[in-house]
């Protein structure tokens, strides 16, 4: 069979509890998985950030009041595609839309309601699945074009 | 220590280091609002050379010190950025609220694991 940029060639997953202590290991686990296509300092930042921004949404807006769990697979594709799932298994987003627009949110506490805008900045793509008590799905994917390039 | 603080001529400066994400950001606020509180500065200077990864936390934290010091009339100045970084400040307009400065290129070698 022909490999094609669908062919997964390798793949991770781990959980966590979402405490916020847990957002440094959780990018430095999914960069560490990417580091094996060979990517330059600038898309491991960006992958880096992406998941950051991602887990921490968990954190906050998919646990605000509880500690919870929160799943994350990275795959890598043939070609140098790398796709990454952040879940969680909490309270879940009513309007997506709203959520993704720069500079909303809805927390009073310090927020710049930069999440969505920073993944969609970084990653090449970006899907959100979510339900009000279904949680929160994030899938994001990114062409790792390397170092060799 | 993640943050130090130094105050000469009239300008505070709060040397960041490490990495500035949701976590870390709390105490980042909390040492320099301190400060803040004690000095009442014409001018913040938040300067960004030790900062090896900064997410969108940061940002908030730089909004944040910006809303705090519009209470006394300070300006607010944020210093070498690295490129990710001042990509992020100018997705929230930052650039229209303080001065924003990029490192220079030959001090961005700073390789993370």
């Amino acid at each position: 069979m022909s490999k094609t940029k669908h062919t997964l060639l390798n793949q991770m997953k781990l959980e966590l509890d979402s405490h916020s202590v847990n957002e440094s290991f959780a990018r430095a686990a999914v960069a560490a998985f990417a580091a094996q296509l060979d990517p330059t300092v600038e898309e491991l930042t960006e992958i880096k950030t992406a998941v950051s921004e991602a887990v921490t949404n968990c954190i906050v807006h998919g646990y605000p009041a509880c500690c919870g769990k929160i799943t994350i697979w990275a795959g890598i594709y043939h070609g140098g595609q790398f796709r990454v799932w952040v879940k969680d298994r909490g309270v879940g987003i009513a309007d997506i839309a709203q959520a993704r627009q720069p500079l909303f949110t809805t927390l009073s506490e310090e927020r710049a309601g930069l999440g969505f805008a920073v993944m969609e900045s970084f990653m090449d793509r970006i899907k959100v699945r979510s339900k009000p008590g279904g949680g929160t799905t994030v899938t994001l994917e990114k062409e790792i074009r390397g170092r060799a390039q | 220590m993640p943050v130090e603080l130094r105050y000469e001529k009239c300008c505070l400066t709060a040397l960041l280091s490490g990495e500035i994400d949701h976590h870390s950001a709390a105490f980042l606020r909390g040492e320099i609002d301190a400060a803040l509180a004690r000095l009442h500065p014409p001018l913040l200077c938040l300067d960004f050379d030790g900062v090896t990864f900064m997410d969108s936390s940061a940002v908030g934290l730089v909004m944040g010190r910006y809303k705090y010091l519009r209470g006394f009339d300070g300006a607010l100045e944020v210093v070498n950025l690295s490129p990710a970084a001042y990509r992020m400040m100018r997705l929230s307009n930052l650039q229209s609220l303080a001065k924003l400065a990029q490192k220079q290129p030959e001090k961005r070698e700073k390789v993370q694991p």
